[in-house]
């Protein structure tokens, strides 16, 4: 099973969600820190990060002594990154999405790709059998799916074996666990990272942003297909458009965790809620069960 | 001599647009005639390389020169590889595209051979 934890709005409490859930799950399972321009599920879960590789995309090459500058190249491309001028032909790599539809298309094969490095995946084990791995978007790149798209793939080798993905299945299904830890926001990275999974925990708060954001995500939810529940942090604050959203929706509410102190006191210090407050552990170690029976109807 | 002059409107007396990848369109100008046509800008709602898209399009109008108010990068690497010169226009003042060809007539506009700003998208490295 694969289980996505989006939530639009940013700091609404995903990566103490996803590391909770992580530590109270049954082992081993495999972890994805898929918020790559900011990945820190790692100041939690303290793995050792053995295992690094680049990750690039192919950027094209133009032949002009095979050119015959038909502009097919730019036409096809959906980004921009080609122009072709009367006998003068542009590459803007920076808006290059590395799809490889100008190579495809050329017909003179004019066209060779070059890697660019853009980012890398780290990965490692955090306590025994949780096989995190991470990406790291390089500062000032622009693409983040690129390096999310690898990092799903990715298979390293761990004290306990070769770490393949997870493949996906149904949220009954009991081949395995892989939590993904998503990106804030609603845009093509969040895409990438639900894409794939069995089930969707949204973490929301209870206010304007966080009911606009949520609202988002779960059309997203709807589009890719994937059954979806919430979980409201700081609940009890704002306002209930979040709760009467779920329930005209029929989206399950998950678990509620209330405003406290003591909770913000052991994140800073990166502990997890579920290690910081035991009243947190039952509700995290029955968080599946429950994510297992939505995904049977 | 052919010259397009970003505009927001559909008529050579509507407002200049100082955006040039964004322009709603662009009002292609003769300057020895007169005459003058509308062209709706076809990367106005483009989600990215706006101004390359726009270059492209005037280009395959055959114009000379264009005017607007800013040139990104991207947009003039890729005027320049079509040999489109380009004027920049005040932005300050509420002109039409009547006003702006005026001005451009009596020599009052200037000339760039680089963009105006930087891109938006632009990398940290190569």
């Amino acid at each position: 099973m694969i289980i996505a934890i989006a939530s639009g709005k940013g700091g609404t409490g995903k990566t103490a969600i996803a590391t909770s859930l992580a530590l109270a799950a049954k082992r081993p399972l495999r972890f994805l820190d898929c918020d790559v321009e900011a990945p820190n599920a790692a100041l939690f879960l303290k793995p050792k990060l053995e295992h690094r590789k680049p990750v690039g995309i192919p950027i094209p090459v133009i032949d002009e002594e095979l050119c015959s500058y038909c502009g097919r190249c730019a036409a096809v491309c959906e980004f921009h990154a080609i122009a072709i001028m009367g006998n003068k032909s542009l590459i803007f790599p920076e808006l290059c999405h590395g799809c490889g539809s100008c190579t495809l298309i050329c017909p003179e094969h004019a066209i060779r790709e070059r890697i660019d490095t853009i980012g890398v995946l780290e990965g490692g084990s955090a306590l025994p059998e949780i096989q995190f791995a991470q990406g790291i978007l390089n500062i000032g790149e622009p693409m983040a799916v690129p390096v999310i798209r690898e990092l799903k793939k990715w298979s390293f080798p761990s004290p306990t074996g070769q770490i393949n993905p997870i493949e996906q299945t149904s949220p009954a299904s009991s081949n395995g666990l892989e939590i993904r830890d998503a990106p804030p926001g609603a845009s093509c990275p969040v895409v990438e990272t639900l894409r794939g999974a069995d089930f969707a925990i949204l973490v929301t708060e209870p206010t304007p942003f966080g009911y606009h954001d949520l609202r988002q995500v779960v059309e997203i939810c709807r589009d890719l297909n994937i059954p979806a529940g919430v979980i409201i942090n700081r609940d009890g604050i704002g306002e209930k458009t979040v709760e009467e959203f779920c329930a005209s929706e029929g989206l399950p509410i998950l678990m509620r965790i209330p405003l406290q102190r003591n909770l913000a006191q052991a994140l800073a210090q990166g502990e997890t809620i579920y290690t910081a407050d035991v009243r947190f552990r039952a509700p995290f170690e029955q968080l599946l069960t429950k994510i297992r029976g939505i995904g049977h109807v | 001599m052919k010259i397009a002059i970003s505009i927001s409107g559909d008529h050579i007396n509507a407002a200049f647009d100082p955006r040039f990848g964004r322009a709603p369109t662009f009002c292609l100008v003769d300057s020895e005639s007169g005459a003058w046509s509308i062209h709706p800008n076809p990367a106005i709602s483009s989600s990215g390389g706006a101004g390359i898209q726009a270059a492209q399009h005037i280009a395959k109008l055959g114009v000379q020169a264009v005017i607007s108010g800013a040139f990104g990068p991207n947009a003039a690497q890729t005027l320049e590889a079509a040999g489109i010169k380009m004027f920049i226009a005040p932005t300050d003042e509420s002109l039409t595209a009547a006003e702006v060809m005026q001005r451009f007539k009596s020599g009052q506009l200037s000339q760039i051979d680089q963009a105006t700003h930087r891109g938006y998208h632009e990398r940290s490295h190569g």
